[in-house]
C-alpha cells in the first residue's frame, strides 16, 4: 500500500472513529422558561455510571439519556469504566468530569465505600448531583439531590413473593455478577419474600454472560442434582433464555421469572413460558436525571420524590397480559 | 516387537525395547489424558457422595461435553497457533464480533440467515488474516499485536451494534432459523427422551470433534503440520529449508478466526440472538486447553489431542462443581490447580519419556 493511500485510509478511519464517538449529544434548541437562571445551551451535564453501552440494559440507560438531551437542548456526556466492576476506574472519571465544572452530575452508585470520597468532592465543589440505578441507600447521606431507581431488595423481594403465591418451595437464584452488590441484594430479596429466614442460605448459581452454552449446563446439572428445584429467578436477560432452555429440556413445570426485560424475555412471557419480569424501567433511569437538573438549574426546582427525594422508576411487572405491549419498544432499546 | 538379547553391552538404539507405558507416555497428549481422567474420579465421586449420580448418567455427560465443546471449537486452532510459536489474544472478541455480524444481517437488515452466516465467516477470516499480516509484516510479538486487535475487535463490535441498533442483544427469530438451510449446520441437535427430560446432543459437540481431528491428521500426517512444528522450534531454520514462515503464520491466524466464526454461528443459531459479550475472556481458556494438552508457551511442541483432552477437563471441572454441590466460586481455584498440575505433569512426561526438554 502506498504512503498517500495508507494516509487517505487513516484519514478515513478517523473521521468515522469522530463521528461514532462519545460526542456529547446537543439539544435541538429546545428553550427553557423566561427568566430562567441559566440558558438551556449552556447547560452541560456529566453522566458517570458503572455500566458500558455494551450491556444491553445499560444499552437502554443511554437512550435514555440521549433522549432527555434532545429534549430538554442541553448538553450532556456520558462516561463509563471499561469494566463494569472497576471502582477505581470510575472513580477517576468522577473527578474528571467534576473538574470540567459541568452544571449537573449524574452517577450510579454501585460502590458506596469507592465512590463516596469522589462524590463527595463534587457536592462540596457546589456541583448538583442526582444518583440513579444504584445507590438509594446512601444518596440521602452524601447529599446528593435525588436518586433514581429502584431499591434492589425490594424488587428481589417481589419476585419470591411472586413465585410464594404460585406454589414455589424451592428456588434458586443465579447471580451473572458475583460481587455486584446490587445483584447480591436482589437475589437476598428473593429468598426473604420466599420466606427464607436466612437468605444466605438460598441456593445461588453463577456463570457469565460470555457463555450461554456453560449458563445452560450449569442450570440444567443443578436441576438434574436436585429434582425438587420448582422455580428459578434470573437477574438478567441474557441468562434467561439459556434458563429457559434448561427448564424446557427438564420436562418438569418450574417457574422462571427474570430481572429486566429483552424481545426475547416479553415473547417467553408472551408465550407463558415465563413467569414474569422484572421492569425497572431504566429508560427513565437515564431520561429523569437529566431532566431534573435541568429544571434545577434553571430554576431550582427539584421533585421530592417520596419526601426523601427517592423517585422510584421500579420494580413493574411484565407478565402475560401486558407483555405484548412492550416487545417492540424493547426491541428498539427503549424498554 | 524387537527383545534385547542375552548378550552384553547395551542393544544398539534402533533395538532397544519401549514398553507400551513408555510409548503411550511419549506423546504429547499423555498428561492431559492423565489430568481428564484424574478431574472425572474426582466429580464422580464428589457427587457420588453428595447423593447424586447426575454427574456419570447421559445426560449428565452430554451437559458437560456440549460445554467443553464451545471454546473446544477454537482451541485447536489456537494449540496448532501456539506450536506455530504465536498467541492470539483476539480469539474471544472476533467470537463476539461474528455473532454481532449474524445477528446484525440477518435480524437488522432482514437478509437470510445463511447469508449472514457466510457474510460473518468471511469478514472473520478476514480479521484473523489481518492479525497474521501485521505479525509477519511488522515482527512484533503476536501477544502484543493480538492485544491491540482485541481492543480494536471489541470496540469495532460496540461501535458496529450501537451504531446500527441501539441495542447489544440481538434477537434473531428461531422461526428463520429452523427454516433455513445453512443454519441446520449449526443448530442441529440429537434430542432424546429419558424419563420425561430431554437431553441434547448439541452440533458444537460435532464441530468439536471434526475440528480437533482435522489438526491433529495435519499435525500429524501432512506436510503443512510439519511446517507449523518447524515454524515454531526454529523459525530460521525452518525458512533456511524452504518452510514458507509467513504463509504458515498467516493461515494459522485465518484459521483461528475462522474456527471463532464456527463457534459463534453454533452459539448464535443454539440460542437464536447474538450478544456483544459472548466468547469474553475464551482467548485465556482456549490457551489454558492447549497448555494442559501439552503445547509450549515457546512453541515448536504441543498436542492437537491433548488440547481436545484439556476442553473436556475444564468443561467437566466447570460443570461438575454444580453436580457436586460445591459452591461455584472453587472453579477458578480448580482451573489455576489444573493447570499448575497439568504443566508440572506435562514436563516431567517429556523429560522422563519423551527424552525432550
Amino acid at each position: 500500500m502506498d504512503k498517500r493511500k495508507f494516509a487517505g485510509l487513516m484519514a478515513g478511519a478517523i473521521l468515522v472513529l469522530a463521528a461514532c464517538s462519545s460526542t456529547p449529544s446537543a439539544g435541538t434548541g429546545a428553550k427553557g422558561p423566561d427568566g430562567a437562571l441559566v440558558k438551556r445551551a449552556d447547560i452541560k451535564i456529566e453522566v458517570v455510571t458503572h455500566g458500558q453501552a455494551i450491556d444491553g440494559f445499560w444499552g437502554v440507560v443511554r437512550n435514555g439519556v440521549k433522549a432527555a438531551a434532545s429534549d430538554m437542548g442541553v448538553t450532556v456526556n456520558y462516561n463509563a469504566p471499561a469494566q463494569e466492576s472497576d471502582m477505581p476506574g470510575m472513580s477517576a472519571l468522577i473527578d474528571a468530569a467534576v473538574a470540567k465544572h459541568p452544571t449537573g452530575l449524574v452517577v450510579s452508585i454501585p460502590n458506596p465505600d469507592a465512590l463516596s470520597p469522589a462524590i463527595t468532592k463534587a457536592v462540596a465543589a457546589g456541583i448538583p448531583v442526582v444518583s440513579m440505578n444504584s445507590g438509594s441507600d446512601v444518596f440521602k447521606k452524601l447529599g446528593i439531590l435525588a436518586h433514581v431507581g429502584q431499591t434492589e431488595f425490594q424488587a428481589g423481594q417481589g419476585a419470591g413473593e411472586r413465585f410464594l403465591a404460585a406454589g414455589v418451595k424451592n428456588a434458586v437464584c443465579f447471580n451473572q455478577e458475583v460481587g455486584n452488590q446490587a445483584l447480591t441484594l436482589r437475589c437476598n430479596g428473593f429468598f426473604t419474600g420466599l420466606g427464607l429466614t436466612d437468605p444466605s442460605k438460598g441456593k445461588v448459581l453463577t456463570g457469565k454472560i460470555s457463555d450461554p452454552a456453560g449458563m445452560q449446563a450449569t442450570i440444567s446439572a443443578a436441576i438434574q442434582t436436585d429434582p425438587t428445584i420448582d422455580g428459578i429467578l434470573t437477574l438478567g436477560p441474557s441468562v434467561a433464555k439459556p434458563a429457559l432452555a434448561a427448564v424446557q429440556a427438564s420436562g418438569k413445570t418450574i417457574h422462571l421469572a427474570t430481572f429486566d426485560l429483552s424481545a426475547d424475555v416479553l415473547t417467553a412471557i408472551k408465550d407463558g413460558k415465563m413467569d414474569f419480569a422484572i421492569d425497572q424501567q431504566q429508560f427513565l433511569q437515564g431520561y429523569l436525571p437529566i431532566v431534573i437538573l435541568t429544571n434545577y438549574a434553571e430554576t431550582r426546582n427539584l421533585p421530592t420524590g417520596d419526601g426523601t427525594g427517592l423517585i422510584m422508576t421500579g420494580p413493574g411487572f411484565v407478565t402475560k397480559d401486558n407483555a405484548a405491549d412492550v416487545i417492540a419498544l424493547s426491541a428498539k432499546g427503549l424498554r | 516387537m524387537a527383545t534385547t538379547t542375552a548378550s552384553a553391552g547395551p542393544a544398539p538404539e534402533r533395538l532397544r525395547t519401549v514398553s507400551l507405558t513408555q510409548r503411550l507416555l511419549a506423546r504429547p497428549a499423555a498428561g492431559a489424558l492423565v489430568i481428564v481422567v484424574f478431574v472425572f474420579i474426582v466429580f464422580a465421586v464428589l457427587s457420588e457422595a453428595r447423593g447424586s449420580s447426575a454427574f456419570l448418567s447421559i445426560a449428565g455427560i452430554l451437559n458437560y461435553v456440549g460445554v467443553a465443546s464451545q471454546v473446544g471449537i477454537i482451541a485447536t486452532a489456537v494449540a496448532l497457533l501456539m506450536i506455530a510459536g504465536e498467541f492470539d489474544l483476539s480469539v474471544g472478541s472476533l467470537v463476539g464480533f461474528s455473532g454481532i455480524v449474524i445477528g446484525i444481517v440477518s435480524t437488522v437488515w432482514g437478509l437470510p440467515i445463511w447469508l449472514a452466516i457466510i457474510a460473518s465467516m468471511i469478514l472473520t477470516t478476514g480479521l484473523g488474516v489481518l492479525n497474521g499480516l501485521i505479525v509477519v509484516r511488522t515482527g512484533l510479538p503476536s501477544f502484543i499485536v493480538t492485544l491491540a486487535t482485541m481492543f480494536i475487535i471489541g470496540g469495532l463490535s460496540s461501535v458496529l451494534v450501537l451504531t446500527l441498533t441501539n441495542i447489544t442483544f440481538i434477537r434473531i427469530d428461531p422461526d428463520l432459523i429452523a427454516a433455513d438451510p445453512l443454519a441446520q449446520l449449526f443448530s442441529w441437535k440429537f434430542s432424546f427422551v429419558f424419563d420425561g427430560a430431554t437431553s441434547d446432543l448439541y452440533v458444537s459437540v460435532i464441530w468439536w470433534i471434526l475440528i480437533a481431528a482435522v489438526g491433529a491428521y495435519i499435525l500429524g500426517r501432512r506436510k503443512f503440520g510439519n511446517w507449523i512444528t518447524g515454524v515454531g522450534g526454529s523459525p530460521t531454520a525452518a525458512r533456511n529449508l524452504g518452510v514458507p514462515v509467513a504463509r504458515v503464520k498467516v493461515t494459522l491466524f485465518a484459521a483461528t478466526a475462522f474456527s471463532a466464526s464456527i463457534l459463534a454461528a453454533c452459539q448464535s443459531m443454539q440460542f437464536s440472538s447474538a450478544d456483544i459479550q459472548r466468547g469474553g475472556g475464551w482467548e485465556l481458556q482456549a490457551i489454558t486447553m492447549a497448555v494442559i494438552g501439552g503445547c509450549l508457551l515457546s512453541g515448536g511442541y504441543g498436542s492437537v489431542v491433548g488440547t481436545a483432552f484439556g476442553a473436556l477437563a475444564l468443561g467437566m471441572a466447570n460443570i461438575g462443581i454444580v453436580y457436586a454441590s460445591i459452591n461455584a466460586d472453587w472453579y477458578k481455584i480448580a482451573i489455576g490447580l489444573l493447570l499448575l498440575t497439568a504443566v508440572v505433569l506435562n514436563n516431567w512426561i517429556r523429560r522422563r519419556f519423551a527424552g525432550l526438554r
